[in-house]
């Protein structure tokens, strides 16, 4: 009996997801074992007229990661959806935008122009991209980039989400044991739609740190102060995300000192997660004076990437879908 | 689709049907909200009619309807009435749904086609909303007996001995040392002209005496926490510097205080007063306060007359301001007015020109018991004046200061045309735009004045001014007016000008709103729930108000406010327990981090943190439904019912008729 067919794919993302998948040590041999892994750039060299040529449906389980940027990453979501059985959203970038999608603030003229003047950039020519080029051979092309990223799902249908930026290591394991289980008839699939390899609270849950009533007279930045090690870092006025952030992380960030920025994504039932986190952090500022309060705002350096660092395209401000759209027709 | 939703869309006569094509909008629902659980779709004349009723119950029994929504009027008018006719036929109250398409659309809208339109689509999202609804509850709370009476003005004063007669329970609470209000400084009330205080203190001492009253005078109140039936009223009483168990009230305390100050209260500037003192001979309660900022004990450090002389030694200058709590069933707001500031309008010389009086500051001069003992003299303290002007409408009913009539005004400058002419004998006369006498008397009153010789000028007074053009004006005050009964200029030279300013809402009448919870018109007056049907009550349930605080109103409109605010509680303590919306939130234990963000902004005090469990949970006992954790909760893991985000994202895709056209769209 043939073993079942495993795709992992990068769209628009940093190649960290990949990284992840490697890092699981040797539970990536169950991979294999009981997998026919039949398409992975990052991994192997395959072709994509070798998948087009596979059965619809043939493949088992693909792991998609990255956002959707530009039409060669949307072509291959929708490639991959139609042979793929099971299509999972793998990490921040599919799932929510993440990085990628902050770039929803600018322009495509904007992003390029950055891209290729910055200081650090050496192109004495100013040579800017094209999307085709004639050469002696033939006409090439490279992919044409959207106005805006998006997240896997405004493009296809998607079974599962997996969050993270990227996944931890050990919550891949824990989903490669459950399809493993699944094939051996030994566990059911969740339901379609749900979030794995995630917790179902918020990263708090798995934070050690004590933590009392919050009232927040200030906001400062980490660098800026000794924080306390035993108690929450947001009642330091340290603007932690994890109260906002699904849990799944072992609370990694905070425990190591730092705070929750986000990765994981919003909680479960949670339709934006700025928006959430923008209402908890002022529900608990300790003001009533107007002037006071932007004082206290104002602790806030960066509120888009406070609130918005990897949720942006998904978010219901929609970065996303709406403005592609627009922009489209 | 497991519901079988019947829809209900209502003409509301013309008021809806006028506009909006309501046969047209029940057929669209019948067909294309069919997909969505529609089973029947109506329109009639007026759903609310016992007609529109029945209609409804008979298609639950027969049709077997599981959910119910009616597109008419706003929720505050009919939602009562549909949801028990909902329970009539034995469906739950709480699946039935009423979307507004008269205040939100008919009566905004001009463009039949377009408000047609509008109104399916608000239809649509009641339609989507009402499949998430789930059967509920009222939940029942006990009626607190004890009633709140903040104010004691004349209209806090009947609404607190109504309650206290009836035999229940009363905190009044007033600012100043003494109850009584603005009526207590006037000397006549018009239109009858009985002395103001024969008829006030006794209603005064009947408070101070009240076995259900306490009294808690120099007293503010600082926070209200609960809801109707179960009030928390955290109160600030002042320190007095006076133990009220020895005081006897026999005034050899502000005998001898050697330090005198304008009284800018009660004498609205006019007199003096102590620093230790009582506003007025008649004051209940009979105890003095020391006025801290301005006593030389406070600020040199010695001093103590009052002390020394003090028979019972009830003097103590280490009082210290008390915070006491109250719990009460109910409130009502009687705050009164504050009189508009004459200085804002600088042509008509108030503070420049000695004697250019304010209306309240008359009313002292003209009291027996005021400055100069009831004579009418100028500033001087001797000179009688021999020719009196009296300006109506002074900050009222100018685009500049005031838009509104203060209604009272009219007939207090009648009031003081005759006692001018009264007591000194003097030519009166009266400047007035429109005449305004509407109530029982009022006319007859002005009747009287015309026959006394009052000379009546109609035209806005255009200044006040001490520059003489011709010798005849020399020393005097003169007015410059149009006549627009004669089409004339005129110039008016007097001896004294009193100016009837407008009454306005209390300065802090905003603040004071928020602390009860209810709202103010842009001019600051409270706002009743209904301007006609209702007009002492307000939206915020257990919170009623009486007197100026609502609006300009003489004595006897205020009393019967205060009156009708009292009938309004006692009700309500009689019904002994009161149904609230059973819309709770709760938490979902498994989604909370025990972040604790949510730990300590409920206003009703509803949420408890698990030690053990590191979850936080609501007590529904103790929760209002107000939603202001249910938006903090970062986790998402508070929902609260009614409110759901499943309702509320339905009713919103419903409003954008998604769920129409996701079932329209054709195939990529
Ligand atoms: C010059 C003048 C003459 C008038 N003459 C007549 C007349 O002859 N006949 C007639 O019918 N009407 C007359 N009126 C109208 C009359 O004054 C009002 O109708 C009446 O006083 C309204 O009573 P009230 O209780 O609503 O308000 P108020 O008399 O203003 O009483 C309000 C009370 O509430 C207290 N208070 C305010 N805020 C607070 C707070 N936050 N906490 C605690 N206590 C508070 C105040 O100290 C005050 O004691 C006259 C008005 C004016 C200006
Ligand atoms: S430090 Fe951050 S993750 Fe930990 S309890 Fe505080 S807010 Fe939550
Ligand atoms: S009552 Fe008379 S004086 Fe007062 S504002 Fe109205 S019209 Fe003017
Ligand atoms: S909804 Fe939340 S904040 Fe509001 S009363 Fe209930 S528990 Fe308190
Ligand atoms: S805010 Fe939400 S997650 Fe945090 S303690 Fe309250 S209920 Fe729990």
């Amino acid at each position: 009996m043939s073993k079942p067919k495993f795709a992992m794919y990068w769209a628009a993302s940093c190649g960290g997801c990949e990284i992840a998948v490697l890092n699981i040590h040797e539970k990536i041999l169950d991979v294999d074992a009981n997998f026919d892994v039949v398409f992975w750039p990052v991994a192997m060299d395959a072709k994509y007229k070798d998948v087009e040529a596979m059965e619809d449906g043939s493949i088992l389980l693909t792991l998609f990661n990255g956002g959707i940027r530009n039409d060669e990453n949307e072509h291959i979501a929708h490639l991959l959806r139609k042979k793929s059985k099971i299509l999972v959203a793998f990490g921040s970038c599919a799932c929510e935008g993440c990085i990628p999608g902050l770039a929803n603030f600018s322009p495509i003229n904007e992003i390029v122009e950055t891209a290729f003047s910055t200081i650090s950039t050496d192109n004495p020519q100013g040579i800017r991209p094209q999307t085709s080029y004639q050469m002696p051979e033939g006409e090439i092309h490279i992919p044409t980039l959207y106005p805006v990223l998006r997240t896997l799902d405004s493009v296809v249908d998607v079974d599962y989400y997996m969050p993270g930026c990227p996944p931890e290591s050990h919550q891949i394991g824990a989903v490669i044991d459950l399809v493993v289980q699944v094939l051996q008839g030994k566990a059911e699939l969740p339901p379609k739609g749900a979030t794995i390899g995630a917790g179902n609270s918020t990263v708090c849950d798995e934070c050690k740190r004590t933590r009392n009533v919050k009232t927040i007279k200030e906001f400062s930045r980490i660098q800026l102060m000794h924080a306390d090690p035993e108690l929450c870092l947001l009642e330091q006025g340290i603007p932690c995300n994890g109260v906002a952030t699904r849990s799944g992380c072992d609370a990694r960030c905070p425990t190591a000192g730092a705070q929750c920025i986000g990765c994981y994504g919003p909680a479960e039932g949670v339709i934006d997660y700025g928006a959430r986190l923008v209402s908890a952090f002022a529900s608990v500022i300790d003001a009533n004076d107007p002037a006071e309060i932007d004082r206290i705002l104002d602790g806030l350096v960066d509120p888009a990437g406070q609130f918005y660092r990897f949720n942006l395209a998904g978010s219901l401000l929609k970065a996303g879908k709406s403005a592609f759209q627009r922009s489209n027709v | 689709m497991s519901e079988k939703i019947g829809v209900y869309v209502c003409h509301c006569g013309t008021n809806i049907a006028g506009i909006v094509d309501v046969a047209d909008v029940s057929q669209w629902a019948g067909e294309k909200l069919a997909a969505n659980g529609v089973v029947i779709s109506r329109d009639y004349k007026f759903m609310c009619s016992s007609l529109g009723q029945e209609l409804i119950q008979k298609d639950i029994q027969e049709q077997g309807l599981t959910r119910v929504v009616v597109a008419a009027c706003s929720p505050h008018l009919h939602e009562k009435t549909f949801r028990n006719a909902c329970q009539g036929a034995d469906l739950n109250p709480y699946l039935c749904e009423l979307v507004s398409i008269r205040e939100q659309d008919s009566w905004v809208h001009t463009d039949k086609v377009a408000a047609t339109e509008k109104a399916k689509a608000i239809l649509s999202g009641g339609v989507a909303r009402v499949e998430h609804h789930e059967a509920l509850e009222p939940l029942r709370v006990p009626i607190h007996p004890d009633t709140l009476v903040v104010g004691g003005g004349i209209a806090g004063i009947q609404a607190a001995l109504e309650i206290a007669d009836a035999g229940f329970h009363v905190y009044l609470v007033e600012r100043e040392p003494s109850i009584g209000g603005h009526m207590a400084q006037f000397d006549k009330t018009f239109p009858t002209l009985d002395c103001s205080a024969c008829i006030l203190t006794p209603k005064m001492v009947d408070v101070g005496n009240h076995p259900n009253i306490t009294l808690l005078t120099w007293s503010e109140v600082q926070k209200v926490d609960g809801y109707i039936g179960n009030f928390v009223a955290t109160i600030k009483q002042k320190a007095r510097y006076v133990k009220i168990e020895d005081c006897t009230g026999c005034g050899i305390c502000w005998e001898k205080c050697p330090k005198k100050v304008v009284d800018e209260v009660f004498e609205a500037g006019l007199g003096n007063r102590k620093v230790i003192y009582t506003p007025f001979p008649q004051a209940v309660p009979k105890y003095p306060v020391i006025d801290a900022p301005n006593c030389t004990y406070f600020l040199k450090g010695t001093c103590k007359a009052c002390e020394k002389f003090c028979p019972t030694g009830a003097i103590d200058f280490n009082q210290q301001d008390e915070e006491i709590t109250v719990q009460v069933g109910n409130i009502i707001l009687a705050t009164g007015y504050d009189l508009f500031d004459v200085r804002r309008m600088p042509q008509y010389g108030y503070g420049r020109l000695a004697n250019v009086y304010t209306s309240l500051e008359f009313e002292r001069l003209g009291n027996a018991a005021g400055p100069t003992g009831g004579n009418i003299v100028l500033r001087d303290g001797k000179t009688v004046p021999k020719a009196v002007g009296i300006v109506h409408c002074v900050g009222s009913r100018d685009q500049n200061y005031n838009p509104y009539c203060s209604a009272i005004c009219c007939m207090q400058s009648l009031k003081f045309a005759h006692l001018v002419h009264e007591r000194t004998g003097a030519e009166v006369y009266n400047f007035y735009i429109d005449m305004r006498t509407p109530s029982k008397g009022y006319e007859e009153f002005y009747q009287r004045l015309l026959e006394e010789g009052t000379h009546f000028v109609r035209g806005k007074v255009a200044e006040v001014t001490n520059l003489a053009r011709i010798p005849e004006e020399e020393g005097k005050l003169i007015v410059q007016v149009e006549d627009t009964l004669i089409g004339k200029q005129r110039r008016i030279p007097l001896d004294m000008v009193i100016l009837s300013a407008g009454i306005q809402a209390r300065h802090d009448a905003k603040e004071v709103g928020k602390l009860f919870g209810i709202s103010c018109s842009a001019d600051a007056w409270y706002i009743e729930r209904h301007p006609k049907l209702d007009p002492v009550a307000t939206m915020t349930d257990g919170i009623y108000i009486a007197g100026c605080a609502q609006g300009p109103k003489d004595i006897p409109a205020s009393v019967a406010q205060g009156a009708a605010a009292a009938a309004r509680v006692l009700g309500k303590i009689q019904q002994k327990e009161i149904s609230l919306e059973p819309v709770r939130a709760t938490v979902i234990e498994e989604h909370c981090s025990g972040c604790r963000i949510c730990n300590d902004l409920c206003p009703f005090s509803a949420i408890l943190y698990l030690e053990d469990k590191k979850v936080s949970e609501i007590n529904p006992a103790l929760c209002q439904g107000c939603g202001t954790c249910v938006a903090a909760c970062p986790a998402g893991a508070i929902s609260g019912t009614g409110f759901s985000n499943e309702q509320i994202l339905s009713q919103i895709e419903g409003l954008l008729l998604l769920n129409i056209r996701q079932l329209e769209a054709v195939p990529a």
